[in-house]
């Protein structure tokens, strides 16, 4: 049919297992933003829903690092961390390997995309599912950005990664759902844990979500990594939505930096025209 | 080439049941099989966290080793500034873009 829906938002691990030490109002605000992307992904009636992710060395090791990869297995399983200290159930989670072949097929020709039989799902994943298709019964079609060991795909071709997903999709029969999850600022594992650049953010948010290509290309890595932390990098998740989108706009239903969750947390949505 | 055996290590400790059990059974049998200079193995089995990020380990790597060996979050951020203290600026990965950063 086509995409049906886009949207992105974050995935930091201590979201869900460090829930009750952010203060309420904010652990609420952002549950509650959390619900209403899920109240619009489930309105969009979608068949699969596509996951492009930023994992933390779970399944990829710099022994042989894809830029691109999306999964082609019929089930995968996560979260792969400890689940007491995710809090977050290990569970198996459903896939298409059908649809993925053939998106994958689509994207290859402008993209050389790598695809993998064999995924555990890191947080990257698991803790979007986890508020957004929490009985785990829609099939996921997790995509990797490598956004941990460079060198890193540069942003254009991440924008690109998004158009060229957009056409395989709407190529399709099924109504597809797309999200990018990863953080903006955040220096995650490291003696920088928990700052978050809040100026930096709302500037990277306000071009997402209008949608300015030239702007959201025109970061460097260094920059990125000297402003926004290594965790930066993961705004190649966010460009792949706006690419995946190009022309449209998008609503941001909640951001906010939470320094324990050790990220601005950020939900929001991409209009699909 | 070094870091990256390092790297490996704990990213195959972290991932890998098997590896992990040799980890428990006979941990020096299981280094051999990587390239670790002294200072490296050092770091590994003393659990020297500090060191480890130091020489440029990666915290999405190195948070698992903290874990591993018993440590809680807040004491594997300490170690990390121990470290730092200690053994001076980030050498090498993808940190050491930090050692013109403000503390």
């Amino acid at each position: 049919m086509s995409l049906v829906f886009a949207g992105t938002c974050s995935h930091a691990p201590g979201i869900t297992g460090r829930s009750n030490r952010a203060a309420s109002n904010l652990r609420e605000g952002l549950r509650h933003s959390l619900g209403r992307m899920r109240k619009l992904l489930e309105e969009s009636r979608p068949d699969a829903l596509i996951v492009v992710a930023a994992e933390h060395f779970a399944n990829f090791f710099m022994d042989n690092m894809p830029a691109y990869c999306m999964g082609m297995a019929d089930e995968y399983e996560g979260p792969i961390e400890d689940e007491e200290w995710l809090a977050i159930k290990h569970t198996k989670i459903p896939g298409n390997p059908d649809l993925s072949r053939r998106i994958i097929c689509d994207v290859m020709q402008k993209i050389d995309l790598a695809y993998a039989e064999e995924w555990k799902f890191d947080h990257g994943i698991m803790v979007p599912l986890h508020f957004l298709t929490p009985h785990y019964d829609l099939p996921i079609l997790p995509v990797n950005i490598n956004c941990q060991g460079p060198p890193l795909s540069p942003l254009h071709r991440a924008y690109e990664f998004g158009r060229t997903l957009r056409t395989a999709c709407d190529a399709q029969p099924e109504r597809i759902a797309l999200i990018g999850t990863g953080g903006l600022s955040h220096w995650p594992a490291t003696p920088d844990s928990g700052e978050i650049n809040e100026p930096w953010d709302k500037e990277f948010l306000d071009s997402f979500i209008h949608n300015r290509r030239e702007d959201l290309i025109s970061y460097k890595d260094e920059e990125i990594f000297s402003d926004a932390g290594q965790g930066g990098f993961e705004i190649r998740t966010f460009l792949a939505v706006a690419g995946a989108t190009e022309g449209s706009i998008g609503e941001l239903l909640f951001y906010a930096p939470i320094p324990v969750y050790a990220v601005g947390c950020t939900v929001a949505t991409m209009t699909v025209e | 080439m070094s870091l990256y055996c390092v790297q490996k290590l704990l990213y195959q400790l972290n991932r890998d049941p098997h590896t992990r059990q040799r980890y428990h059974e006979n941990f020096e049998s299981l280094l051999e099989e990587y390239e670790l200079t002294e200072e490296e193995s050092r770091a590994v089995i003393e659990g020297d966290i500090g060191l480890l990020y130091v020489m440029g380990v990666n915290g999405q790597i190195l948070m698992h080793y903290s874990a591993l060996i018993g440590q809680e979050w807040d004491e594997y951020i300490h170690a990390m500034k121990e470290g730092v203290k200690s053994y001076g600026p980030v050498r090498a990965g993808l940190y050491s873009m930090l050692k013109d950063r403000e503390p």
